[in-house]
Formats: C-alpha cells, sequence, structure tokens
C-alpha cells in the first residue's frame, strides 16, 4: 500500500466532515493567535516603557541644590562647578556636564500668550544628554551661548500654542517682555509621568541668568556619564568633586543631592514588570487552556471514528496504514490550524490593543505552534494508535 | 482428500476473568467443506456471533483450534490475521458497516487499497461487485442516502470484491424488509451456486431454508446437524 493512498484516505477523512474538521483547525487557531496576541500585547507594554527609560537617559545624573543641615553653609551649584565636573582627569566618567537654571515664564506673539511651565537656561551639550532632537530650525549654538544672544529653541506644546498655524522658527516671541528669536522646535518626546515634556523652552545659560533668572544658584547640573554601565563611577566622581568644591566633611550631610533617571524610574519599570509577569502568566494558562481544547476536540474526532477504524481493520487494513492515516490528519489539520492561528496573530498585533501597540515575540510564534501542533499530533494519533491495535470486534463494538 | 475450508476443534472463548467470567463457547467443533451453504441458528447469547466472528479473524479464540484450508490460525500473528481478512475472507454485518460520508464505489473499494490493488484495477473490479448485487447505479451515492437493503447490498459487494473463499454473514437480513432480504439471499445463493462457502447466522427458519445445512448453538456447543 503507497504514500498516496494513506494520502488520499487522509485528504477524504478531513474533507468528509466539514465542520469537523473546522471546529478542529479553530480551536487550533485560537490557541495559537491568543498566546502569541498576548505575549505581543505584554512585550509592547515592556518596550514602550524601556523606550521611555531610554528616552529620559538611563547614563543621566542630575545634581541639585539641597538645603543643608542646620549649622554647616549652603553653597549654591555655580557654572564653575559644572566647569569641575566636566573635568575629564578628575572626572573620566563624565562625558558632560551641562549647568541649568530653571523658571517659569510668560511668552507672547502677537495677542497670544502662553505660561510655559519649564523655561530653562543651559548649554548645547544638554541636548545631547536629554536626547532632545529637533524637529524644525536648529537648536542654539556654542556661540549664541558665549555671545549671550536672546534666542530659544520651544518644546512642541509651547510651538503648537504660541503658534497654531504656521512655522514658528525666526519668529520673535516675549518672554517676560523680552523678545527672543525662535530658532527651533524640539521633537515631541510626550509626558513622562505626570510633567508634559514637551511644554518646555531652552536658550542660552548666559542669556537666561542675564534677562530672567539673574546669576544666583544653578537649579541642577545634568552629568551624562560616558555610558550607561559608568553611571556608578560617574556618581562617585562628582560626589568627589563635589564635596572638595563645597567643603563637606567627613559624614556631613551634603547641600546638594545626586540623581539618576534610573532611581526616578525604578518605581515604575516595577510596576511594567509586574504587568508583564501577569501578562506572560495569562499567556501560559492560555496556552494550556489552548491545548486542552485542541486535546478534547482530537479525542472526540478520533473516539467518534473508532467504529471506523474497525471496519477498516474488518477488510484487511494494516495497523501502519491505519495509524499513518490518522497521522495525516492530524498533522493536516494541527499544521493548518496553527498556520492560521500565527495569521491571526499577526494581523492582530497590527491593532492597538488597550493603548498598547503589540510587538510580536518570534520565539512566542514559535513555542505557540509548536505546542499546539505537537498536542494535535499526540492526540489526534495517540487515540487512533490505540484503536488500531484493538482487535477488529472491540473496534467495531465501541460505541 | 482436501482440508476442510473451515475446521474448529474444541474452541473456547471466555470474557472476563474469576466469578463474572462469561463462558460464550464451551469446547464447539465444526466442519465446513468447501463450496457449502451453512446456517448457523440459536438463541441469543447462545455464542453464535462470537463463533462467527472468530470464524472472520475479528476475534481470537481462549483456546481450541481454527484451522483455515487445513493452516491453524493459532500461530497466526496480528498482520497474518489480517491479511486472512483481506484475502480468504468477506464478512457482512448485520448493522452493514459502512464507513460514513464516503461513496459506496469508495467503500467497496476499501479492501482493494489494502491489498495494494492499483486504481484502475481497483475501480474496475469495485463496480463489478457493485454491478452484481445490482447497485452500479448507486456507485457514488453515500450510505446515509441509500436505504438498508442497499446499503447491506453495497457491504457484500465489499465482502466479494476481493474473491474470497469463504463469505461470512452476521444476521444479513436482521436489519431489513421481506423484499430486501429477498434480494440480499438471492446474491448469497448465487455466490455459494458460484463455488464460494457460505456461513450465515440467521433467527428466521425461512432464510435458513437458503442453506444446504442448518446448525444450532445451544450453550456454547452445536446442538445438532442436519443435512439438507
Amino acid at each position: 500500500m503507497r504514500f498516496t493512498e494513506v494520502l488520499a484516505f487522509a485528504v477524504r477523512g478531513v474533507t468528509a466532515n466539514k465542520l469537523r474538521s473546522a471546529l478542529t483547525t479553530l480551536g487550533i487557531m485560537i490557541g495559537v493567535a491568543s498566546v502569541i496576541l498576548l505575549i505581543a500585547v505584554g512585550n509592547g507594554a515592556s518596550q514602550s516603557v524601556q523606550q521611555s527609560i531610554a528616552g529620559l537617559g538611563t547614563n543621566v545624573l542630575t545634581v541639585s541644590p539641597q538645603r543643608a543641615q542646620a549649622g554647616s553653609s549652603t553653597k549654591p551649584l555655580t557654572t564653575a562647578d559644572a566647569k569641575a565636573l566636566a573635568d575629564p582627569v578628575e572626572a573620566p566618567a563624565v562625558k558632560s556636564a551641562s549647568p541649568v537654571t530653571s523658571t517659569s515664564a510668560t511668552a507672547a506673539h502677537g495677542s497670544v500668550s502662553y505660561s510655559i511651565s519649564q523655561f530653562l537656561g543651559t548649554d548645547p551639550a544638554y541636548f545631547g544628554t536629554t536626547n532632545s532632537s529637533v524637529a524644525q530650525g536648529a537648536l542654539f549654538s556654542a556661540d549664541d551661548l558665549a555671545q549671550g544672544r536672546k534666542v530659544v529653541v520651544i518644546g512642541a506644546t509651547v510651538a503648537t500654542q504660541l503658534f497654531p498655524t504656521g512655522s514658528p522658527v525666526g519668529e520673535s516671541i516675549l518672554v517676560n517682555n523680552i523678545p527672543f528669536t525662535v530658532v527651533g522646535v524640539l521633537a515631541t518626546k510626550g509626558s513622562s509621568g505626570l510633567q508634559d515634556a514637551d511644554d518646555t523652552a531652552v536658550a542660552p545659560l548666559s542669556t537666561v541668568q542675564n534677562a530672567l533668572t539673574g546669576y544666583g544658584s544653578l537649579s541642577q547640573i545634568v552629568v551624562q556619564a560616558t555610558s550607561a554601565d559608568t553611571i556608578s563611577d560617574a556618581q562617585a566622581q562628582v560626589t568627589t568633586i563635589l564635596d572638595g568644591r563645597h567643603k563637606v566633611g567627613f559624614g556631613q550631610q551634603a547641600d546638594y543631592r545626586i540623581l539618576s533617571q534610573e532611581q526616578l524610574l525604578t518605581a515604575r519599570t516595577a510596576t511594567t514588570d509586574t504587568f508583564t509577569v501577569l501578562l506572560a502568566s495569562v499567556a501560559a494558562i492560555s496556552l494550556l487552556v489552548g491545548g486542552i481544547g485542541v486535546t478534547n476536540i482530537m479525542l472526540v474526532t478520533v473516539t467518534e471514528r473508532i467504529r471506523e477504524i474497525g471496519i477498516r481493520k474488518a477488510v484487511g487494513a494494516r495497523r501502519g496504514a491505519i495509524l499513518g492515516q490518522f497521522l495525516l490528519e492530524a498533522t493536516m489539520l494541527s499544521l493548518f490550524g496553527g498556520a492560521l492561528g500565527v495569521a491571526v496573530g499577526f494581523i492582530g498585533a497590527r491593532f492597538t490593543i488597550a493603548g498598547i501597540t503589540p510587538v510580536i515575540v518570534p520565539s512566542s510564534v514559535l513555542l505557540a505552534f509548536a505546542v499546539s501542533a505537537l498536542i494535535g499530533l499526540f492526540f489526534g494519533s495517540y487515540p487512533a494508535s490505540r484503536a488500531a491495535r484493538l482487535r477488529p470486534i472491540e473496534a467495531l463494538r465501541h460505541e | 482428500m482436501t482440508a476442510p475450508v473451515i475446521e474448529v476443534r474444541d474452541l473456547r472463548k471466555t470474557y472476563g476473568t474469576g466469578d463474572t467470567a462469561v463462558h460464550a463457547l464451551r469446547g464447539l467443533d465444526l466442519t465446513v467443506a468447501r463450496g457449502e451453504y451453512l446456517a448457523i441458528m440459536g438463541a441469543s447469547g447462545s455464542g453464535k456471533s462470537t463463533l462467527l466472528n472468530i470464524l472472520g479473524c475479528l476475534d481470537v479464540p481462549t483456546s481450541g483450534n481454527y484451522l483455515i484450508d487445513g493452516i491453524d490460525t493459532a500461530e497466526f500473528g496480528e498482520a497474518q490475521l489480517g491479511l486472512m481478512r483481506n484475502r480468504k475472507i468477506g464478512f457482512v454485518f448485520q448493522s452493514f458497516n459502512l464507513i460514513p460520508r464516503t461513496s459506496a464505489l469508495a467503500n467497496v473499494e476499501l479492501p482493494l487499497v489494502y491489498a495494494g490493488v492499483r486504481r484502475a484495477a481497483r475501480r474496475a473490479r469495485a463496480l463489478a461487485a457493485l454491478r452484481l448485487v445490482g447497485l452500479a447505479d448507486r456507485a457514488h451515492h453515500r450510505p446515509n442516502e441509500l436505504s438498508g437493503g442497499q446499503q447491506q447490498r453495497v457491504a457484500i459487494a465489499r465482502a466479494l470484491v476481493t474473491a474470497p473463499a469463504i463469505v461470512l454473514a452476521d444476521e444479513p437480513t436482521g436489519n431489513l424488509d421481506t423484499r430486501s432480504s429477498q434480494d440480499v439471499m438471492g446474491i448469497l445463493d448465487q455466490l455459494n451456486a458460484g463455488g464460494r462457502t457460505v456461513v450465515l447466522i440467521t433467527h428466521e427458519d425461512d432464510v435458513a431454508a437458503h442453506a444446504d445445512r442448518v446448525v444450532r448453538v445451544v450453550d456454547g456447543r452445536i446442538a445438532q446437524g442436519v443435512r439438507a
């Protein structure tokens, strides 16, 4: 008996009862698709959190002033402190240190006025440190900083508020009644937590100190480490330098504090980790449930056909021929259902689910497909092989 | 002298064990000569179906010997029993046992597929068998589109398509009306006239009247043998 004959029996077996075959396929499809989609949603959520962490910079330290303990003096953070932190000999792990002064300011263009929550004065290195890029126009230059030019780069929210139509680049705005020229618009960053990261404007430090804040203490110094791995080295070096400059004795509380973006985000990361674990366990359960569904339908299918197996044996079918037929039927249904499930998973992943863009994990596709197909194969052929081992009369009597 | 086509010696079949054991056959002896037409009668539970299933190699005895053409089946393995069912024996069931959702032609072809007959030859032989039972025009109908009598004739076509030496029929007319019963018995008579050994089980005397010989099974043994 040739393979093509067995194949023909299998094809006939699959097509003879279309509803049963469709249900089997559907069961496998749902199992595979749900696992792929659930894992993709979990992965999408964790990736979006990782991206927001990366957007804020994992190799960034923020030094801000802090009121020291009673009795000891509080020294302001100065531009000189920032220069000292950027010293490549004293602080080799520090790539750059940008002095930042921050204020809120009211900006006006024509009849429109808008209160900017963060009006920053800093140096051009700040943009690189905070992963800020320009969407229109240009960033201000080191020359603008040195000359104290009244130029400003505005955030996306500010741009849409002040310039609902037309490009802001080259336009003049009044910031607390002082004219600034808009040289660029920052690319949107979205909100980080409660704050709108786009509700900002950045101008040269010298200009802002001269025109708006005066030459007092800096709001912060933003330090960029050479890489994410050297962040703790950088933190130690910054501490050493500032302790020396601010004469902080051993055991005394410093008049500044250092925070890494990572520390700020640890809590949020922990939350999304929990979320990812939750989704992964739901996916595992759905794989299990999908597997049980496949098991069920395959067992029903085969049990229903034990009589048929008896008939085939009664007219002289060898065990191998029966086994081959059922194995092939199960293979066809499992592979077809699995392939459909993968297709549905991929199509479903193109849609945003509950505000999350799913990102398919290739290994999950493989896992879901393999598990469902193997379960389908096993439960499609194992009961058949047991039935094929029965004496024909036992199989024929089976109800 | 050639060996009888069927020879059964001290055949026993027990279902279950211990106190709940059921002795379906208790040392049954039977010989069927080549070309004979035998009817087996007996009350339900007498063991006649068990006997026919063993004769059809669908079941194996607990003890005793069953010789086909003088060859003892006791030493046969699963594959050889399958070969016997395929080549030597045609079996007709009371409940037809056709494969559902499969055409009459495909059902009749089935034993030939497992015998390894090529497609064209298979088709021709299956159609010939269907013609013999008068159903050539129903070849592409499915079992559920056929009447009971027609289904049984398809089943007979399937039993005879491999040109077996022995045709066994377990109450072939049990589920049929008088008219269909006559059709079916006519075909069996024809097969016997063609030289095949036919053994059938029946409850009905007019069916048994078709046979050359009638034996009665009582409590797992042959009670009487009457040459017609």
